[in-house]
């Protein structure tokens, strides 16, 4: 079991619209090991990202089980998730969402201060930025990169934490195909380092590239073949 | 996250956007101003005042002729021989020294120059009574009372008005009344008072105002004023005094047909005036700090929505509800905190300027900034920003990460 870092059963998502109910996740069951890539595809709104929010621990299932990196996380408080997101998740996003006024250091620092660590972080944070080649950007605010720079400031930010896993929705998305291309190289660089990585992607050469890739359709896996 | 850094980002969040953390913080920087001023002016009033009534003696009693709250009929004057009986050390132990005083407006000339005062007949008792000091010369003594002499002490105004001078008029002849009296000595400054000048005066002595220039029938005298032999004899003192006047009074079944006021119950009367004053002046300051305060949970409520997203991607990567509210509660009390001290130093501004033309309209008086008031505008205003950002504070950390991250 420890070797499972994701062990998702029968996760379910209902949106209550009024009198209509969106069953954004209609029982996906999937599991991902460590030292794994996996993507994860599906027409929009097939429920990719209200999945990704799951196992990132933004939101919670409406019924369902999931455990990650061994801890039972579908049933914690809002302080327990903020724990647990802080310590083993990092979260990559499709519009980077980094601080506009903080420097890349900062950023990537953020994480280390809502740990409670004290001294050292931005000695971690600059080896976070080393590690995805932005030595040289380290006292830019975001408006002074480029959007590739950006996102790479957002996966230092993701990894800084050391976490069990690396999650990204859409992280190419917002980019030219050029800056997307190095993205996906950095990442499958970084899985090669060790890092698990699950990523939600449209563009079918991304996920060629990963081990392996799950169909959602209306919110349910399709077997692949 | 410590508090140092979560002040150091609030003060990087606040200095973002200058001009609006500026404006949100004029509300209570006005407010802590007039609350600084208003009690600085309420204060520096009742010192003056208070310092007024003290400074015209200490233990005082003052005896009135006449009953001040019930309607007495056939009321009689205070005399001299009430005096005598209150002087008496048998019969009032706790009375120190008693001075009776007869007074009136009269023209006082010297060379060509002519002025109306006020003119006091007056035993040596006075000087210790009301704690006068001369200048020069000396004071008004036994001799003087039981030679009628025509003697006179001056006060300084009148000095001024009648020599242009206040020193070397010892010896110099004054006419009162056309009267000539030879000046003994000139009284020191006792300033002005909320009951006019104390320094407008001349001073003769109690017989030869009684025999030549303030006859009254019967040995009436105008006032008298009593010392007790400490302050905490004063009570006493006034029950004693009240005890011989029934009696020579014949009032001992009836009302008083008298009233003794003690200094202390002018002190207290000014301390209720002004304490009154202080505290409706201040209330009026503490409603424009209400204003303030929310002024500020207006802005602190913009900013949590428009940093919505921001919020999201704190939480999302760690951030606990509590380090969300310590974030904007952090950035609203640090917003009135400065809006305090600025406050402040406005309020000692305009307390100072108001000192400045109360002195320069003739009115001597002091407003008086304490290190109560500043504390207290500190910790007020800082309260106004705890309490007014709590509840966008609260609204920002309750948002919930995925809601939060899409808000647009
Ligand atoms: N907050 C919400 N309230 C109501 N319905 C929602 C909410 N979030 C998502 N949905 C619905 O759930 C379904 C899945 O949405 P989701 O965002 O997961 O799709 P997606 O696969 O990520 O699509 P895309 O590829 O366009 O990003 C959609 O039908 C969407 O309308
Ligand atoms: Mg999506």
């Amino acid at each position: 079991m420890n070797d499972l870092v994701i062990d998702a059963r029968s996760l379910r998502k209902v949106y209550q619209m009024g009198e209509i109910q969106v069953n954004a996740l209609a029982g996906v069951s999937i599991t991902v090991r460590r030292g794994e890539m996996v993507s994860i595809m599906g027409p929009s709104g097939s429920g990719k990202s209200t999945l990704m929010n799951i196992l990132g621990c933004l939101d919670r299932p409406t019924s369902g089980e999931y455990y990650l990196d061994g801890e039972l996380a579908s049933d914690l408080n809002d302080d327990q998730l903020a724990s647990i997101r802080n310590r083993k998740v990092g979260f990559v996003f499709q519009s980077f969402n980094l601080l506009p006024r903080a420097t890349a250091l900062a950023n990537v620092e953020l994480p280390l201060r809502y740990a409670g660590m004290t001294s050292g972080r931005q000695e971690r944070a600059r080896q976070a930025l080393v590690a995805v080649g932005l030595e040289d950007r380290i006292h830019h605010r975001p408006t002074e990169l480029s959007g590739g720079q950006q996102q790479r400031v957002a996966i230092a930010r993701a990894l800084v934490n050391q976490p069990a896993i690396l999650m990204a929705d859409e992280p190419t998305g917002n980019l030219d195909s050029k800056s997307g291309k190095e993205i996906m190289e950095l990442l499958l660089n970084l899985n090669q380092q060790g890092t698990t990585v699950i990523i939600v992607t449209h563009d079918p050469s991304v996920a060629a590239q990963t081990q392996r890739v799950i169909r959602l359709r209306d919110g349910q896996v399709e077997e692949s073949a | 996250m410590n508090l140092g850094q979560s002040i150091l980002e609030a003060l990087e969040s606040l200095a973002a956007n200058k001009l609006r953390s500026g404006l949100t913080i004029l509300g209570i920087v006005i407010g802590v101003a007039a609350v600084i001023a208003m009690l600085a002016v309420g204060t520096g009033a009742q010192d003056t005042i208070l310092g007024s009534i003290s400074g015209v003696g200490s233990n005082l009693l003052f005896v009135f002729s006449g009953n001040f709250t019930e309607n007495v009929r056939n009321v009689q004057p205070l005399t001299v021989g009430d005096a005598q009986a209150i002087a008496d050390p048998f019969q009032a132990p706790s009375v120190e020294a008693v001075a009776p005083i007869l007074r009136s407006e009269l023209e006082i000339a010297y060379g060509g120059e002519k002025t109306f005062t006020n003119v006091q007949g007056v035993t040596p008792e006075y000087a210790q009574v009301r704690n006068y000091a001369v200048t020069e010369g000396e004071f008004i003594n036994s001799d003087h009372i039981l030679g009628r002499s025509s003697v006179a002490l001056v006060g300084p105004e009148v000095a001024d008005k009648l020599f242009n001078r206040r020193e070397g008029i010892t010896g110099e002849t004054i006419r009162i009344e056309g009267q000539p009296f030879r000046v003994i000595g000139v009284l020191e400054s006792k300033g002005g008072s909320s009951f006019g000048s104390q320094d407008d005066v001349v001073l003769i002595p109690f017989s030869t105002a009684e025999s030549r220039l303030i006859r009254r029938s019967r040995d009436r005298i105008d006032q008298l004023l009593v010392q007790a032999v400490s302050a905490e004899a004063v009570p006493q003192a006034a029950e004693e005094i009240a005890q011989i006047l029934r009696t020579r009074h014949r009032t001992a079944l009836g009302a008083d047909d008298f009233t003794v006021f003690s200094q202390s119950d002018f002190v207290q009367t000014a301390q209720t005036i002004t304490g009154v004053l202080t505290v409706f002046l201040g209330g009026i300051a503490a409603i424009s700090l209400l204003v303030g305060g929310i002024g500020i949970m207006n802005i602190m409520l913009v900013s949590v929505t428009e940093r919505t997203r921001e919020i999201g991607l704190r939480k999302a990567i760690g951030a606990r509800k509590r380090d969300i509210l310590i974030q904007f509660l952090t950035e609203s009390s640090l917003l009135s905190l400065f809006g305090g001290l600025v406050g402040i130093v406005f309020g000692w501004l305009i307390a100072f300027v108001v000192g400045q033309v109360a002195s320069a309209s003739g009115t001597p008086f002091t407003p008086k900034v304490g290190l109560d008031a500043i504390l207290l505008a500190t910790i007020f205003s800082t309260a106004v920003g705890l309490f007014f950002g709590l509840y966008p504070a609260n609204r920002a950390a309750s948002l919930q990460p995925v809601e939060a991250l899409r808000y647009e």
